[in-house]
Order: C-alpha cells, then sequence, then structure tokens
C-alpha cells in the first residue's frame, strides 16, 4: 500500500486478513486511490463515505480496513442496510463491498431491487466465482464444468452475467473491470461514485485458494494471466460482441441514465 | 440519560383510531423518522399510515422487496441516526429474525410492532393469535434479550409504541409491541396526550460504542457520519468494533453485558396493573386483548361471591416475576388464559413456588370470551 492512502486505513490493523495472491488486495487500494482523486478534484470527501458489507472474503475490504463508517452486516444484506442508512441520512456517500456469493445469491433480490429504485448507491462486487471464505463452493458465477466442493464432477449450470442483470434492471452505471487492469477500475470506481443513482462495479479478482487450484492454476501469476488472456473489451460500436469463451467482456455497459 | 418532552404531531384531545393506527401515530409522538417495511396481513394499516405521515414530516418510508430487506433497512436508519421501526405479522417476524439476532448483538435500537395473527405458517392471516410471545424473545439464534410490551387497548397502541421507543433508545435494544389482530383493528377512543415524555440517544462523544465498564453498561450510541468512524459487525468485537472472533474473553464479556443490561433492568421495566388482587385466592393472569375478556369474567365472578383477580401483564419481556411470587406467597393459586398452548403460564410457572397453576388455551383463530374464563374458573375453584 502506498504511503500516501495509509491516512485512510486504521491504523491498528497490521496485516492483511487476504491470502497470497488475492485480487482483493488490489481491489483495496485501487477503491482508495479512486476516492483519493476524487478528493483532490473536490467532489467527493472521505469523510462521507459510509462503507456497508456483507459476509465473505469481499465484506473485509472495508471492514476493519477503512478508517471510516464502516456496516459490516448479514450475509447478503448489505445492500437493504445501505438503502436505509441512506435514507436516513441523504448526505451519506455510500458504498457496498462485497462478494459475488453474497450480492448474486443469498442477497440476489436486494441487488435487482435497489437497481431498479434507482437508489442512490455504489456497489462494488468482488467476483472471484466461487465461495471463498467457506472453502470454495460453487457460486451463481461459477464457470460451467469447473469442480468445486459440492459440484466434485463439474459445475451443471450457467453463471449469471451480473452486469446484464444490474443494467435491466435499471442501474444508472454499471462496468466491469478486473483487478488485471487496475487504471481503468479506478475510472470505473470514480464514475461509479460520481454518478447519481444505482452504480455496479463488477471487479474480476482472482482467488488462488479457492478458485485458482480447481482449475490448475496454482500460483496467483497463473492466475493473473489467465485473466489477462481470456477478457477482451467492448466496444461501443460493435455490440454484438461475444463474451470471448472461459472469459469476460471488460468496459462501460451503462453510464449514466 | 437525555430525556425532552415533546408533543405529539396529532392535537391533544380524543381520537377514534384502529389499533394500527394510533400505533403509528405513537412511533411518530416517540419522534420515529424511518419506517421500511413490506405488506402482510394485520399489520399493513401501520405502515399505510407512516406511508402517508412520514413524508409530512420530512422522515423517510421505504417499501422494501421483503422483511429481510426491511429490517435490515431498519438497522442501516437507527445507525445513521433515526429513530426508525417497521411492523408485521406471523411469517414475517420469522423472516427478521437473523436480523433481530444482529440488532440485539450490535446494540442496535429499533421497535418492531407485531400484530399477531393465527398461526403457525400461514395459518389463518386474517385471523387472530398470540403464539408469538417466545418467538420474539427466542426467535433467533444465541443468548440474547429484548424488550416486550402487550397492549390491551387502542390507547396502549399509542402509549406503549412510545415506551417501546424510548426503551429502545434507552438500553439499545431490539423492542417490541406485541399486539394482536384484535386490538390492531379495533376502533375506538384514544386521547392523545398534551406531551410525551421521551428518552433521546445518549452519545457521548468519544467514547467507546461497543463496550462498556460496567457489566450491565449500555455503551454510547453514536451515528454514522459524526467522525467517530464507526465498525459496526454482528461478529463478535471488542468495545470498539474490532472483531475478536477467536478471543473466549470478549465474547463471553459480550454476551453477558447484553444480557445483563436487559435484565438488570427488569424491576424498572416491569409494567403490570391488579384488579381485585387484595384478597384473591383466584389470580387470573392475561395480557393483551385477553386481558379485556379476563377483566369482564372476574368483575362476574366477584358477583357471584367468588374471590377472584385478575393481574394484567403489560411488559412481556423481560419477564416480570415479582408480582407474581408475591401473589404466589399469599397462597393464591392463577389461571393464564392465553391465544396459544400455554406460553406464557410456563413462565407463569417458574415464578409460581409450586402454586398450582391452570391454563385456558384457545388456538382457533377467535379471541377468548369473558364466559369461557368465567367457567373455567369456576371449574378450577
Ligand atoms: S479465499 Fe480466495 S477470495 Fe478469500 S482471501 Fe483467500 S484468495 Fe482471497
Amino acid at each position: 500500500m502506498a504511503r500516501a492512502l495509509e491516512k485512510y486505513l486504521r491504523p491498528q490493523v497490521k496485516a492483511t486478513p487476504f491470502c497470497p495472491g488475492c485480487g482483493h488486495g488490489v481491489l483495496l487500494g485501487l477503491i482508495l486511490r479512486a476516492i483519493e482523486g476524487l478528493e483532490q478534484e473536490g467532489r467527493l470527501a472521505w469523510s462521507e463515505m459510509l462503507f456497508v458489507s456483507g459476509i465473505g472474503c469481499a465484506a473485509w475490504i472495508p471492514s476493519p480496513n477503512f478508517k471510516a463508517d464502516t456496516l459490516h452486516t448479514l450475509h447478503g444484506r448489505a445492500v437493504a442496510f445501505a438503502v436505509g442508512a441512506k435514507a436516513a441520512n441523504p448526505a451519506l456517500k455510500v458504498m457496498v463491498v462485497s462478494g459475488d456469493g453474497d450480492l448474486a445469491s443469498i442477497g440476489g433480490n436486494h441487488l435487482i431491487q435497489a437497481a431498479r429504485r434507482g437508489n442512490d448507491l455504489t456497489v462494488v462486487c468482488a467476483n472471484n466465482q466461487i465461495y471463498g471464505m467457506t472453502g470454495g463452493q460453487v457460486a451463481p458465477t461459477t464457470p460451467v464444468n469447473l469442480p468445486t466442493a459440492t459440484t466434485p464432477g463439474g459445475n451443471p449450470y450457467r453463471p449469471f452475467d451480473l452486469c446484464k442483470l444490474v443494467e435491466a434492471a435499471g442501474a444508472s452505471y454499471v462496468a466491469r473491470g478486473s483487478v488485471t487492469r487496475p487504471y481503468d477500475l479506478i475510472d470505473y470506481l470514480s464514475r461509479g461514485l460520481t454518478t447519481p443513482g444505482f452504480s455496479f462495479i463488477e471487479v474480476l479478482s482472482p482467488c488462488p485458494t479457492q478458485f485458482g487450484r480447481r482449475q490448475r492454476l496454482d500460483s496467483a501469476a497463473a492466475m493473473f494471466d489467465h485473466l489477462r488472456e481470456t477478457c477482451r473489451y467492448y466496444v461501443e460500436t460493435e455490440p454484438e460482441a461475444e463474451t470471448p469463451a472461459g472469459g469476460f467482456l471488460l468496459g462501460e455497459f451503462v453510464h449514466g441514465r | 440519560m437525555p430525556s425532552r418532552t415533546a408533543q405529539p404531531l396529532l392535537p391533544p384531545g380524543p381520537r377514534y383510531l384502529s389499533g394500527n393506527e394510533a400505533a403509528a401515530e405513537g412511533a411518530l409522538a416517540a419522534g420515529c423518522r424511518l419506517y421500511a417495511g413490506y405488506p402482510i396481513t394485520p399489520s399493513s394499516e401501520i405502515m399505510e399510515r407512516m406511508a402517508a405521515r412520514l413524508p409530512e414530516i420530512d422522515g423517510a418510508f421505504l417499501q422494501m422487496e421483503d422483511e429481510i430487506a426491511s429490517i435490515s433497512a431498519v438497522v442501516g436508519g437507527s445507525w445513521s441516526g433515526s429513530k426508525s421501526m417497521t411492523a408485521t405479522s406471523g411469517p414475517g417476524l420469522s423472516l427478521m429474525q437473523e436480523c433481530l439476532g444482529y440488532a440485539a448483538f450490535t446494540e442496535t435500537p429499533l421497535v418492531l410492532i407485531d400484530v399477531q395473527r393465527a398461526g403457525p405458517c400461514t395459518g389463518q392471516a386474517t385471523k387472530v393469535g398470540g403464539g408469538d410471545i417466545m418467538a420474539v424473545k427466542y426467535g433467533s439464534h444465541g443468548d440474547y434479550q429484548v424488550v416486550a410490551f402487550s397492549p390491551w387497548s387502542v390507547a396502549e397502541m399509542f402509549s406503549l409504541t412510545v415506551e417501546a421507543f424510548n426503551w429502545s433508545e434507552r438500553l439499545r435494544v431490539p423492542a417490541f409491541l406485541l399486539a394482536e389482530e384484535a386490538t390492531g383493528h379495533l376502533r375506538e377512543r384514544v386521547d392523545i396526550p398534551e406531551t410525551v415524555e421521551l428518552y433521546e440517544r445518549d452519545y457521548r462523544p468519544g467514547e467507546a460504542p461497543f463496550g462498556h465498564p460496567e457489566a450491565d453498561g449500555v455503551p454510547s450510541m453514536p451515528r454514522f457520519g459524526q467522525g467517530e468512524n464507526l465498525m459496526v459487525t454482528g461478529s463478535t468485537h471488542d468495545d470498539w468494533g474490532f472483531r475478536k472472533t477467536e478471543d473466549p474473553v470478549v465474547q463471553d464479556r459480550l454476551v453477558r453485558r447484553l444480557n445483563q443490561k436487559v435484565l438488570s433492568r427488569a424491576d424498572d421495566l416491569c409494567r403490570y396493573e391488579g384488579y381485585e388482587l387484595d384478597d384473591a385466592e383466584l389470580v387470573v393472569v392475561a395480557y393483551g386483548f385477553t386481558a379485556r375478556a379476563a377483566l369482564r369474567a372476574v368483575r362476574l365472578a366477584r358477583a357471584q361471591g367468588v374471590k377472584a383477580g385478575l393481574l394484567r401483564l403489560i411488559t412481556i419481556w423481560p419477564f416480570c416475576s415479582r408480582p407474581l411470587a408475591e401473589l404466589a406467597g399469599r397462597g393464591a393459586s392463577f389461571l393464564a388464559p392465553e391465544m396459544n398452548l400455554g406460553q406464557v403460564a410456563g413462565l407463569v410457572r417458574q415464578a409460581a413456588q409450586g402454586r398450582p397453576v391452570h391454563e385456558l388455551t384457545q388456538v382457533n383463530g377467535r379471541s377468548i370470551a369473558p364466559r369461557a374464563i368465567l367457567q373455567k374458573i369456576g371449574e378450577v375453584l
């Protein structure tokens, strides 16, 4: 972590809770960089921020690391808690940071309903395509055929395209980035934070411990390489662009509506 | 303790309201400024009244996607500084249980009005029930406490909602109005008072928000946006909110304090009324709507020369054992008429020092008639 960002961290927290090679530490830094940039432009103040998270590895990105108001909630319910907190004090700038299992499985209805209502929140979904904290069980974002702790013969189901899901529900800002492309992600996070209404940023974040080893990507470097190779950019002039096999389309899909 | 005298939003004087409408007005008088809920019979009129009234006073009204989201939003709203509430019935209460545990463990003030209907499950959605006594106290996992009051009139739907808010804020604990369909839909006179006494949130800047040096202490209650850099978490936490999920001492101390802060104030919380108790040989122990019938039955019994009395429990949780123990010590025996299979009777038995405790249970979706209680008095004496 760059020294300049330490002002945003609780000094009592000495160590990262994440495994070696986990993408969540990168995402933690990118969120802080995005906010620092907006602060420097006078478009946001750290003191306005409220960070809400659910349960899972990604939920530990803000809590307890960020020296701000943090609300570490129940599994799946972060968005619903955030809606109440924002309604009671609209001056707060509310960011939800949680994982794919938390936001899209147990919390899936809260996610799409908040997108539909246009609640003024920025939701950051760290997508590692599996349940990390509980030991590598299949998630609604796990690729087809991947063996997991609960699909030893391979996942028989299709994963969600989370960006399409929230776009269809009416989100105001929708983007997908990868921690392998950090500068793009800083842009997406900044734009999400400054677009009124419901903003959603999906962040592909490698989980070497639970996801990587199940597809023989044992090292963090191998996972990062895999992500780089299988992601391609969404180009608005080619809206028909297909998602690459086994990979993702990155980019901004909705910006302001 | 910060308290203040406030004026209800309705002009003082007599009104003719339903219980559910009166509860909503009581909440507004108590300073409630956020309601999040989901429609469910027979409590929906509370939500509808809040939907109409909160925007008039710059409050927040949220119809959420389900009951889980509703109580989650209430907790979020409470930490943002608004006195916050929801109301529900039957299945909705079941859905809220996980988050009730969260509220108890994070010491989040909130009020939940449970307008009980005939259960279990979907049961008889439009019919009266009283089967949630244990569910509001024990429905979430682990050891925790709640405060619950049981209104017997439309007037108490107003006044006990105010009390529920006061105790919830004072103890940082979830507080229930444990109402019943019959009272929620009853229309009768309620006198809106000139003023109400309110407890306000006790924020002591810089103090630990999740711990207290005393074993039954209530910590300072800050809110988001005050610069306190709060760490609210449903995991076991130290006095400042840092997760301590491996530390046996922190876990033990926290769970005990959260229980003790309510139980050590049980005498202050204990509210009840006695009728014809001085020489009563048989004490009818009743609460909520059933207490209306019980009072009538006791009066009829007295007219027949039977030495019956009524102990009307207003506080249900923490349970008021003291008046029962006193009556038992004088040699009284007890009869508990209930719209469930004896949920309070079991508690009465624990307090009754071996004196006989008779039950009159009714779970047919109807309220208990005075003559049924009168007949039972005749049988047991
Ligand atoms: S289990 Fe996976 S997601 Fe969780 S900290 Fe480890 S690498 Fe990261």
